[in-house]
């Protein structure tokens, strides 16, 4: 294939430690779930999340009958834009500088990380307040900061929540899903004191007083900040306007209090008109927090007179993606607008957690994102196309339609070729597929939905990518047989 | 940085050269979900508001600045910030302080306010959804954001639209908005919904009608 050589090339530059520090040198996918397995609270926890949230979903998704014309037309858009990524990218560029914004590029996380010190030290600040961004998360951005000397408070609830129990995201929407309510409150009691001020006295689990505590702790940190730190949802490349789609407020306290704000944005986030958030705006909040539209939306372009940030970066970031994109089957994974609803169906995730990816983005997308942004050279990224009952859950429920199941059978494929027999890679392989087949309730969940799926698209195979699914010698040709078929047949 | 910016291009146009043409964009979802009927149109923005824990209230332009002054005072508001270019007499009836933001609020006095009082520029039945735009009457951002109480008067029906894909013409891109649908809550503690974390925890709809 003629990506591969520009994708092991661009990791011996050695510049991209893709995730923060907090997921280096992370244990293929199965030792890494052993542990949420084993956790009976976790398990608990994650469980009663993932099926509250899918139902909530699945009634307002309803509540559209438009929904299927919704799906493929975001699809569409995002094929269109991807395909034509250097046009949207130039576009966005123009407008936002003609806005008075002004736009960097970086090739990578290292790239990145300076471009963003460098801006901050600029204002002499050593302070700043972050909104919750999966491409600063995928950087390791708040690591370099702090060796920088640079304090990163982060300002979202579940974000604060990681920060503050030195903890690793496990859920893109919710990044401390694997948190209930009264250990929340025990991080909040033991450590808010160290990071300014403390939680009050006597607080219970509540969850209106946990976030009540959280609204006191962070106040004094948005009243003061100078500097705010972003990603953003979508960019519109015809205006130059950023969207940052939250609930809490946060977003808009670190988008409109501090003087000086960077954006930090993955080239696949741009999108070209207008006119295409109405699609996105009407699937992006269903799919995620089930809600007809979110709390809180702010879009800007560029700088406003009085209003605002009067300084405002932006940091287009690569960081693998190109590479993503040159895979023919696997570009259809930059089509995400991380709505997280992939994660709440999957009987995998719901059972090895979040942590257990090794990666800020977990779960199906997970699965098929970071080898792709990473590699398979490592084991635990090599182990996570394995990681998958293909039970086609996520597919169903993804709002862009990307085939999920179609990447995680292709990247099998890469890992066998960069592998081979007796290959640690393959070992590694071997874990997940292991996994996955000693745990009943994964597979029995995967054979039921793979059968809805079945019944609701007959033909869910064909067009590019089929073949794969059924040439190859090694692979199941999926919705004919389940998983645990195949795999006795091709144990040996 | 300006070598990263030819990179990455160049590495899009190498990634991208033998892809296939990406099919058209169909446009044939929905324009609205809702009878095209004001009055209904109404209801639904009135209860979708509410089902995101607004409250909602209906008066007649002779009654508003009455409300103003009721709601306002029920919520034991003291003082209250008056974004430029609202209307003088809406809030002629309200005992409380009216802060003017010119010259600029610091954050640090509007967080010593008690209560904002808006228009808007549109707002969304099919979501329950309102949106700011800055424009008269509406403020610079921080303003329906620091103080704890925002209170935002929405003219029908002229400023209601029933969709998304139809307020969206409606908005100028180039001023900044905010889509504000029912107070700040957060999903963030096992996925339930709680209303009330950094922006105003209590937001109060007036929805005039007959103007
Ligand atoms: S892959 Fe689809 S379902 Fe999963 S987070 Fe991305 S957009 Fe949502």
């Amino acid at each position: 294939m003629s990506d591969r050589k520009g994708r092991a090339s661009a990791r011996d530059e050695g510049r991209r430690p893709g995730d923060g520090r907090a997921f280096l040198g992370m244990p293929a996918f199965p030792e890494a779930a052993r542990e949420a397995v084993g956790d009976a609270t976790l398990r608990a926890t994650l469980r009663h999340a993932t099926h509250t949230i899918r139902d909530k979903r699945a009634r307002a998704v309803a509540e559209l009958d438009d929904w299927a014309a919704l799906r493929e037309a975001g699809r569409r858009i995002k094929d269109e834009t991807l395909r034509h990524l250097d046009t949207h990218l130039l576009r966005l560029e123009e407008s936002v500088t003609a806005a008075g914004g002004t736009v960097h590029w970086a090739a990578d996380a290292a790239e990145a990380n300076r471009i963003v010190t460098g801006l901050v030290r600029a204002t002499g600040e050593t302070e700043v307040v972050k909104v919750k961004s999966m491409a600063t998360q995928e950087i390791g951005l708040n690591e370099h900061l702090e060796a920088e000397g640079i304090a990163a408070y982060e300002t979202d609830l579940a974000e604060l929540i990681v920060q503050l129990g030195e903890d690793r995201p496990s859920h893109i929407l919710v990044p401390a899903i694997h948190r209930n309510r009264g250990e929340i409150r025990d991080i909040f009691r033991e450590k808010m004191g160290s990071w300014g001020r403390p939680a009050p006295e006597g607080l219970s689990d509540a969850p209106a007083e946990l976030a009540e505590a959280a609204r006191l702790h962070l106040r004094e940190k948005f009243l003061r900040a100078k500097v705010g730190i972003s990603g953003a949802n979508f960019m519109v490349a015809e205006t130059g306007t950023l969207v940052v789609v939250e609930s809490e407020g946060n977003g808009r306290m670190c988008l409109t209090l501090p003087e000086t704000l960077i954006s930090v944005v993955g080239v696949e986030k741009v999108v070209p008109t207008w006119r295409d958030l109405e699609v996105f705006l009407q699937t992006l909040p269903r799919s995620s927090t089930a809600e007809r539209m979110n709390p809180y939306t702010s879009m800007w372009t560029g700088t406003a007179d009085g209003d605002g940030p009067g300084t405002f970066h932006l940091v287009l970031l690569d960081n693998g993606r190109t590479d993503a994109l040159a895979d023919e089957v696997g570009r259809q994974a930059l089509r995400c607008i991380r709505c997280s609803a992939c994660l709440n169906v999957c009987p995998v995730y719901e059972r090895a957690g979040g942590h257990a990816y090794g990666s800020v983005y977990p779960g199906p997308i997970g699965a098929i994102l970071t080898p792709q942004l990473r590699g398979t050279a490592s084991e635990v990224d090599a182990s996570l196309p394995y990681a998958s009952s293909l039970c086609g859950a996520c597919y169903e429920v993804c709002p862009v339609a990307i085939d999920i199941p179609e990447v995680l059978v292709h990247l099998r494929e890469r890992v066998a070729e960069e592998g081979g027999k007796g290959h640690r890679l393959e070992r590694a392989a071997i874990k997940a597929s292991t996994w996955v087949l000693d745990h009943p309730g994964v597979l029995a969940a995967g054979e039921r939905l793979a059968s809805a799926t079945r019944k609701a698209l007959p033909r869910r195979l064909p067009g590019p990518g089929a073949r794969q699914w059924t040439d190859h010698r090694d692979l199941p040709e999926l919705p004919a047989e389940p998983f645990r078929d195949w795999w006795k047949k091709n144990r040996t | 940085m300006t070598d990263s910016r030819a990179r990455i291009l160049a590495r899009i146009r190498a990634a991208v050269a033998d892809a296939p043409e990406a099919e058209p964009v169909a446009r044939d979802y929905r324009t609205s979900h809702t009878p095209d009927d004001p009055d209904a149109l109404l209801d639904l923005l009135h209860e979708n508001l509410a089902d995101y824990r607004a409250h909602v209230h209906r008066t007649t332009p002779d009654g508003l600045a009455g409300l103003l002054a009721r709601l306002l005072a029920e919520r034991g508001a003291r003082s209250v910030v008056v974004p430029p270019g609202l209307p003088g007499e809406w809030l002629s009836a309200a005992e409380v302080e009216l802060r003017s933001d010119e010259p600029r609020a610091t954050p640090y006095e509007l967080d010593g306010t008690d209560a904002v009082v808006t228009g808007c520029a549109v707002a969304i039945a099919e979501t329950g959804t309102i949106v700011l735009d800055g424009g008269p009457g509406q403020g610079r951002r921080a303003l329906t954001l620091v103080p704890d109480l925002h209170l935002c008067v929405v003219r029908a029906p002229e400023q209601v639209v029933a969709s998304v894909p139809l307020a969206l013409p409606r908005l100028d891109p180039a001023r900044p908005l905010t889509w504000i649908s029912g107070p700040s809550a957060t999903s963030d503690i096992e996925l339930d919904r709680v209303e009330g974390v950094h922006g105003p925890r209590t937001l109060e709809v007036v929805l005039v009608t007959g103007g």
